[in-house]
């Protein structure tokens, strides 16, 4: 692909109301490679990825990236938070036809199982207890990696780097489950690919089925894509 | 020269030690300091100085909650403790996390003079500790200025 090595570093947002907490999440991040910009409350982090009542665009041909021009690849929240706790931002940015792609991350210094299955289910990739350890943000590389690889496939295509696809009619008789258009790809050539139905084990364990997705023969980054359209 | 750093290395591990041994502080506060680098040197110095401003804060904000003449807000209280249980278990402050634990239920039972009791003992405990890691950080700093390098302490 010939990605220079400074675009791999992954852009983390994190949000906690707690500066000790800020400062220390900030450290984990730093040490893990990324970068990291913190804040302190959810409206915070809206704010920073652009996202305000009545200007989130519905353009159907915007970027995926932050009007910043500023691409995050994991949002990590503190769950307790005064205001918007990190279960509301969660939810807004799951709304989002923008940002739900980013994967988000939820802390918590308490162990309640309801409060970790309603996490995960409205779409939180993992669930961490307080205090977060370096060894638990080993497990985000691959959810920033997956962001990463797909804003690099956009850039691509919008390039015209990419490889031509043939416009692909019938898929059924392919066998390849196509996934609905997301809004926030330019409808021009796109990869199909097979997709594990991610969405039927968030009944399960979603840390567990997440681990289980790491394994080698997992299929090339997901990229949700429908049939070539013409613009 | 070689002699006085070995000693003063010898002191800054048995205190270390002794720390942990006491309660004081639990294996975040080593999870701390593996975080710390040449590229982050005072890491550590930094995350306990905006902890003990956190002390300061929220033991300022309980102790007037708990100064109502009339019906005190447990609730309010409740949610100091809380964020003090947060940022010394980020730390590794066992001790006073240990107290916020104990407060916390106190709160939720809204047991007046318990808790009027716990706050004291978290003031105790925290400015404690804080004279604690001074004494570590001093330490520290005179094995530097010795010529020695800060060993790392296995707690194990």
């Amino acid at each position: 692909m010939g990605m220079a090595a400074a675009e791999w570093k992954f852009h983390v947002l994190a949000v906690d109301d707690s500066l000790v907490d800020r400062k220390l999440i900030e450290r984990l991040l730093q040490k893990s490679s990324c970068q990291v910009t913190t804040v302190d409350s959810g409206y915070k982090a809206l704010e920073f990825l652009g996202l305000r009542q009545g200007i989130e665009s519905n353009d159907p041909t915007a970027l995926s990236t932050s009007p910043q021009e500023v691409e995050v690849n994991l949002i990590i929240t503190d769950y307790c938070m005064p205001g918007m706790t990190g279960y509301d931002l969660l939810k807004k940015l799951k709304e989002s036809s923008v940002f739900k792609n980013i994967p988000v991350v939820i802390m918590s210094s308490e162990n309640v199982p309801a409060r970790i299955s309603r996490c995960l289910e409205e779409g939180a990739e993992e669930f961490f207890l307080k205090p977060v350890r370096l060894a638990d943000l080993n497990k985000l590389k691959p959810h920033m990696m997956r962001t990463k690889l797909k804003n690099q496939k956009l850039e691509e295509i919008e390039n015209g780097t990419e490889a031509v696809e043939p416009e692909i009619k019938g898929s059924e008789d392919m066998g390849i489950k196509i996934l609905p258009l997301q809004s926030e790809l330019e409808p021009k050539q796109v990869h199909l690919q097979v997709v594990k139905q991610e969405e039927e084990t968030l009944s399960n364990n979603k840390r567990k089925s997440m681990e289980e997705g790491l394994s080698t023969d997992r299929p090339l980054p997901r990229l949700e894509g429908g049939i070539a359209t013409a613009v | 020269m070689d002699a006085h750093v070995a000693q003063l290395q010898m002191q800054y591990r048995n205190y270390i030690l002794s720390l942990y041994q006491q309660g004081f502080l639990d294996d975040q506060f080593t999870e701390l300091k593996s975080l710390q680098d040449d590229g982050s040197p005072d890491f550590v110095a930094e995350v306990l100085s905006l902890f003990f401003d956190d002390c300061v804060k929220l033991v300022g904000n309980m102790a007037r909650a708990l100064d109502q003449t009339g019906t005190v807000d447990f609730c309010q209280v409740g949610a100091n403790v809380h964020q003090l249980k947060g940022s010394s278990s980020s730390v590794g402050a066992k001790r006073v996390k240990g107290l916020c634990i104990n407060f916390k239920e106190l709160c939720e039972a809204k047991n007046y003079e318990g808790c009027v009791r716990c706050l004291q003992q978290v003031d105790v405990e925290y400015k404690t500790l804080k004279a604690k890691l001074q004494d570590m950080f001093n330490l520290e700093k005179q094995i530097v200025q010795a010529g020695g390098i800060v060993p790392q302490v296995d707690i194990n």
